[in-house]
């Protein structure tokens, strides 16, 4: 241990960090100007050239607004609940490699803070710790409607990190490993895993987005029952940190969604030129933050019975048979023929056409039943 | 390999540090104008009845308890995909045994309705 690797440690971290909050100001940017183009309408273009510096006087604008305390609240955790919601999104992003190891002043440099060998592991626990700093929000800010939103919210996420979890177990069943370094160079052999487990795939995109609380699973902060529910009592800067932890947890999901999936910072002639990695890890995340954006512009809000319903009863299930299609079809591939590795893809889209098939014939049955 | 934890623990402290900051800006630019008003609990302009923490349904404790079952299933999925080749079929058959124990504890709370939400 030397100066020099704390010094890299450092730069890293606050690289990542410093990437994050400049992703997430540009990322509401992003979010309002896509939404309006969506609903035919021109989005923010006051500020700046195309409104480019609207972020910037959104944060000039909540760093001069008055803090609130509500006068029963716990006052200790009611600060530290949005530290608490904001921390573990950054750490979380910690282990996602930006590109192949490059060197640099004669030292090998891992394109990510810490590449963990259970890195997987790390980021599956790490996220579950974001549903206390809501919870804690809710609770501490001596409010019904925050109180009702932080259990509705906590209830929500953690259903859908059941199904979110089995998603994360499908990329490690194909790679063999829980590094995520492992996972992508791995797809460079295999071919991006959403190919091989596209149902896979899916399941992950609508689960994180019931963990990060996005439409159409955004019933944490259903505006017209609960007032934007647990950060109702929330003000001035410490509503910025919990609005920033949901976009930059919107980031970094996306990000681990393209390197568990999506083939993470590999693309054409990155072998040749590693600085490519970066840039193509950006492009994906930014085309699935579209996907996520265009769902919020597309899907209605689910009502809550519905939501827990899907996550209980349909992807629950749908994703631990996407378990042992996914175990079988490795164990035929190793016994009788690597090309029986397309058996994975098909019996998964089996299952996922028989989960789409349960959910129409239930919510037909109910219907009728009305009626 | 433990030294990567190290470089977590420089981002945690270095995140908590922003997150702190971001907190001592609002106070120390913001206003400070406080009023009884203001300092009520939000509850869209009418008065507040009772007290704002109050019991909650059983519901959600049904939802966690649940929840605590079937994660430490997925934490024992987790290295078990891992050594998954080494393990080969005598993996999968001993998989599906624990998860067919676990899915009748499943079947029975699905039935008992503890998956429904009214």
């Amino acid at each position: 241990m030397d100066a020099a690797l704390i010094w890299e440690w450092v730069i890293k971290a606050l690289f990542l960090i410093f990437f994050l909050l400049g992703g997430f100001a540009y990322l509401t940017w992003y979010e309002r100007k896509a939404l309006a183009r969506i609903q035919v309408r021109y989005g923010p273009n006051r500020a700046g050239p195309y409104g480019l510096l609207q972020p910037i006087a959104d944060a000039v604008k909540l760093i001069f607004k008055e803090e609130l305390t509500p006068s029963m609240a716990d006052k200790v955790i009611f600060i530290l609940a949005p530290i608490v919601t904001v921390v573990p999104v950054m750490l979380m992003a910690a282990t996602v490699p930006w590109g192949p190891p490059i060197q640099l002043f004669g030292r090998t440099i891992n394109m990510s803070v810490a590449d963990l060998n259970v890195g997987v592991l790390y980021i599956t626990s790490i996220a579950s710790i974001a549903v206390y700093g809501i919870v804690l929000a809710g609770w501490s800010s001596n409010n019904k409607y925050a109180i009702l939103g932080g259990l509705r919210a906590s209830a929500q996420m953690v259903s859908y990190e059941l199904a979110l979890g089995l998603a994360f177990v499908l990329p490690i069943l194909l790679a063999g490993s829980m590094r995520l370094m492992d996972i992508v160079t791995k797809q460079a052999e295999m071919g991006w895993f959403v190919l091989i487990q596209p149902v896979g795939a899916l399941i992950f995109l609508i689960a994180t987005l019931a963990e990060i609380g996005r439409a159409p699973f955004d019933m944490p902060d259903a505006e017209q029952e609960l007032s934007s529910s647990y950060h109702s009592e929330y003000s001035g800067m410490k509503f910025a940190l919990f609005f920033m932890a949901e976009y930059e947890k919107m980031i970094v999901i996306c990000a681990i969604a393209a390197t568990l999936f999506f083939g993470g910072f590999l693309g054409p002639g990155v072998d040749k030129w590693p600085w490519l990695g970066p840039i193509y890890l950006l492009a994906k995340i930014i085309v699935l933050l579209f996907l996520m954006i265009w769902v919020r512009a597309t899907f209605p809000r689910i009502r809550y019975d519905r939501l827990m319903a899907l996550g209980w009863k349909v992807l629950l299930p749908t994703a631990l048979g996407l378990v042992f299609v996914t175990a079988l079809g490795i164990l035929l591939a190793e016994a009788v023929n690597p090309a029986m590795l397309w058996i994975i893809p098909l019996l998964s889209l089996v299952a996922g056409v028989l989960a789409v098939g349960v959910i129409e014939r239930a919510l037909r049955r109910k219907e009728y039943a009305r009626r | 390999m433990l030294l990567e934890y190290i470089a977590i623990g420089v981002l945690l402290f270095l995140a908590t540090a922003v997150a702190a900051i971001a907190i001592f800006l609002g106070e120390l630019f913001g206003p400070k104008r406080k009023s009884d008003k203001k300092a009520q609990p939000y509850e869209s302009g009418m008065l507040p009845i009772g007290p704002g923490t109050r019991r909650m349904p059983v519901r959600f404790y049904l939802i966690a308890v649940l929840f605590i079952l079937f994660d430490i299933e997925i934490v024992f999925f987790l290295p078990w995909a891992v050594v998954f080749r080494q393990l080969g079929l005598f993996g999968l058959i001993e998989m599906i045994i624990f998860i067919g124990i676990l899915l009748v504890g499943y079947i029975y709370a699905w039935k008992k309705g503890a998956l429904e939400w009214e």
